[in-house]
């Protein structure tokens, strides 16, 4: 779907893009994520043809990247923003049109998502009367009336109460289910985990990862164990730093070389194994071994 | 194209529908005949009700009768200056005026005295009154009538006509075109200072409350920009026409009614107490010749023309500086280098185009593109040369080229500028920057 290659971009001497490769299949929801700076708004930025690349290769369904692709993507920016003194129904009306929708049809596809998120009554009430989560409400409806094949959302559940994060995130889901490609930027990794099939981490201009969740995770497995015995029959090593609750020990363990079988075999000399499992890294475990790794050096 | 035209509706459609623009609309027209209809009420109430106020004369040459007229009255007895002081303090007079002894050549000392401060028109009134006495009693002792002077006296007028190259001739007057030039400007310096503001306000809005990322991944920054110049142009447009077309109709309504109000021999007198002499019949049929004399054809399509000519050009400069800033208040520092030309023009109307229209300084400011809109106006009516006016017009089309070409600049880079109060050097750098 969209297709990246050796993206460049520098602001005077500040470098905010480094020989960015990206490839984002059809229909996922493509997670990007980074610390603040580290290049992501620029990249959506040139995506949305807001700014320009100082040089690689941008495609979109094989085509290069050109000004008809606007009305087949949708943008949500990190800053939101609405004319205040505009009615939401106008201002729907406004951003389909720019979009590149015909006057009726917009009017069709409004109607029935104020419906659908059961905002009806909202129609004439100016942006300044509603209420921060409602307007963003409006916000996201705007992005998507167009029916965006690729959709770019910055930081989508900020400023959302849990359950309006909830519904938009089910219509995340459902844009999905429905074809839509979607870029998801965010710092929440909670999120991420949850709605994204691929990510991209980049950090200080570079992309310094990138894969499907499970491939990410396992290519970042600490090979730490998570053990739980009983009946033990001698001492543990104190280095191992054991807590005993009512009979069972729990501690972890690195393989340190051994294959996990061999360190099980170990393990069930020693006692009961009650359990033996892998630690798993969260995706911010990851994404903060892998900032501070990369500032270190 | 159509995404330009999308913005130019929205952007005129949410002005004109505001309230406040329908109250502003018609409430200042409303203003000028209202004013006007006050002061004439009130000068009509004025003699009306009038209390004939009464001044003690002495006179110690025993010349001087004065005549009253329809406020003052003079009285004349042999009091002297105490008792006549005293008339005053008791308030049976409204004031005393004492003509010591005086040489009728450098008469020196008449003195008004009075409970409160004197009016201008009293004042003039006594000193016309005075001098004319004077005068024919100077004529009588050099053996002079003054009625034959009087007779003499001839009312010249010089009737100016200026001749056309295909060997026309219009009939035109210095004080009419004056008037237009002098309105002309004005509305222009006007219109380009509050729709100017309009744009400024309107970019940083679309700025600060970050609306503009998301139209900006719609439609070129450039369109936007251009969008909301021609939107807000449509909105003063429309604003002028109304007004046009309100003053127009309420001005000869209120004046009519008034006019009728007041009694045909007031008006005349009034007409002739402001003028001093009496009209000669011949000069209202002169200013009708005047204003047919004038070329209204191009006299309105240069107003247009330089109308939207200006407010283009210093739209753009609007434009420009609102996408730099993040609030209002920031502004200010970018303000100077777009309002001095605008003062520039504005004065130079007054000192230089209006006085001399076809002096050299008048020539430059109605050819540069800063100035050309408020001080070609002021030459117009004057008559310009055609090929200045072409130079000037062409130049302004230039110049308008010229701003936008250098706000788009500034415009794209600084919408996306946040929290950084930029300098002239970083707005120069990215005026530099390609892309």
């Amino acid at each position: 779907m969209l297709e990246i290659k050796q993206l460049n971009k520098t602001y005077g001497k500040n470098r905010a893009l480094t020989d960015v490769d990206l490839h984002v299949p059809k229909g996922v929801i493509f997670g990007l994520l980074g610390p603040n700076g580290a290049g992501k708004s620029t990249l959506i930025r040139i995506i949305n043809q807001i700014i320009d690349a100082d040089s690689g290769e941008i495609r979109i369904n094989g085509k290069k990247l050109a000004p008809d692709h606007i009305s087949q993507i949708g943008y949500l920016p990190e800053e939101r923003g609405l004319y205040k003194k505009m009615k939401v129904w106008d201002q729907m009306l406004y951003f389909a049109q720019l979009k590149g929708m015909s006057k009726a049809e917009s009017k069709s596809r409004i109607n029935t998502w104020l419906g659908k998120m059961d905002m009806l009554s909202w129609r004439e009430k100016k942006v300044e009367d509603l209420s921060k989560g409602m307007a963003q409400k409006v916000q996201f409806i705007s992005t998507i009336l167009h029916e965006p094949a690729l959709l770019i959302l910055d930081e989508p559940f900020s400023g959302f109460d849990p359950v309006n994060a909830e519904i938009i995130k089910d219509e995340i889901l459902e844009l999905k289910e429905r074809g839509t490609t979607v870029i998801l930027s965010t710092h929440r990794m909670e999120s991420v985990e949850l709605l994204c099939d691929q990510v991209a981490m980049i950090n200080k201009s570079r992309k310094i990862l990138d894969g499907s969740i499970r491939e990410v995770k396992s290519s970042y497995r600490p090979n730490i164990f998570h053990v739980t015995l009983e009946d033990l029959q001698a001492p543990l090593p104190s280095a191992w730093k054991a807590v005993e609750d009512g009979g069972l020990w729990h501690f972890s363990l690195a393989l340190e070389g051994k294959t996990p079988n061999e360190l099980l075999a170990e393990l069930m000399q020693m006692g009961q194994v009650a359990r033996f499992q892998e630690k798993i890294p969260s995706m911010e475990e990851i994404f903060i071994h892998q900032v501070k790794n990369r500032d270190y050096e | 194209m159509n995404k330009i035209w999308l913005v130019i509706q929205r952007e005129y459609l949410s002005r004109v529908k505001k309230k406040s623009f329908l109250l502003a609309t018609l409430l200042t027209p409303l203003i000028f005949p209202a004013i006007m209809g006050i002061f004439i009420w009130i000068a009509v109430e004025e003699k009306e009700n009038q209390s004939l106020r009464i001044i003690e004369v002495v006179d110690e040459n025993n010349l001087f009768f004065m005549e009253s007229s329809d406020q003052y009255a003079f009285s004349f007895s042999d009091r002297n200056v105490e008792e006549a002081k005293e008339l005053v303090q008791k308030g049976d007079r409204y004031g005393f005026l004492l003509i010591p002894k005086i040489d009728l050549k450098d008469p020196k000392g008449i003195t008004y005295y009075g409970e409160e401060n004197p009016n201008m028109n009293l004042i003039s009134y006594l000193e016309s009154s005075l001098r004319k006495k004077i005068e024919d009693q100077r004529l009588y002792d050099s053996g002079i009538d003054p009625q034959i002077l009087s007779e003499i006296r001839t009312s010249v007028d010089v009737t100016a006509i200026t001749l056309d190259e295909e060997g026309g001739e219009r009939v035109s007057d210095a004080t009419v075109n004056y008037a237009i030039g002098f309105l002309a400007g004005i509305l222009i310096y006007m219109f380009i200072f509050i729709y100017g503001n309009q744009i400024m306000q309107g970019v940083i809005e679309e700025k600060s409350s970050r609306i503009v990322e998301i139209l900006v991944s719609s439609l070129k920054p450039f369109q936007l920009m251009m969008g909301k110049i021609v939107g807000i142009a449509g909105v003063g447009l429309t604003q002028l026409l109304i007004w046009i077309v309100l003053i127009g109709t309420l001005t000869t309504v209120v004046t009519g009614f008034l006019g009728m109000q007041m009694p045909q021999q007031q008006a005349l007198e009034m007409a002739q107490a402001d003028m001093g002499e009496a009209v000669p019949n011949g000069e209202l049929g002169e200013i009708l010749a005047v204003i047919q004399g004038i070329d209204f054809v191009t006299l309105v399509g240069a107003f247009v023309f330089y109308f939207l000519g200006g407010y283009l050009l210093y739209g753009a400069l609007f434009a420009g500086i609102g996408s730099a800033v993040d609030a209002p208040s920031d502004a200010q520092q970018f303000m100077l280098p777009v309002t001095i030309p605008l003062i520039v023009a504005y004065m130079g109307l007054f000192v230089f185009v209006l006085q001399d229209p076809n002096s050299t300084t008048s020539f430059w400011l109605s050819i540069v593109p800063l100035t050309s809109p408020i001080a070609m106006m002021g030459r117009i009516s004057y008559g310009v040369p055609f090929w200045e006016l072409l130079l000037s017009m062409g130049l302004l089309i230039l110049g308008f080229l010229a701003t936008t070409w250098l706000a788009g600049k500034i415009y794209r880079i600084g919408i996306l500028m946040h929290g950084t109060k930029p300098s002239y050097k970083t707005l120069w750098k990215w005026i530099k920057t390609s892309n």
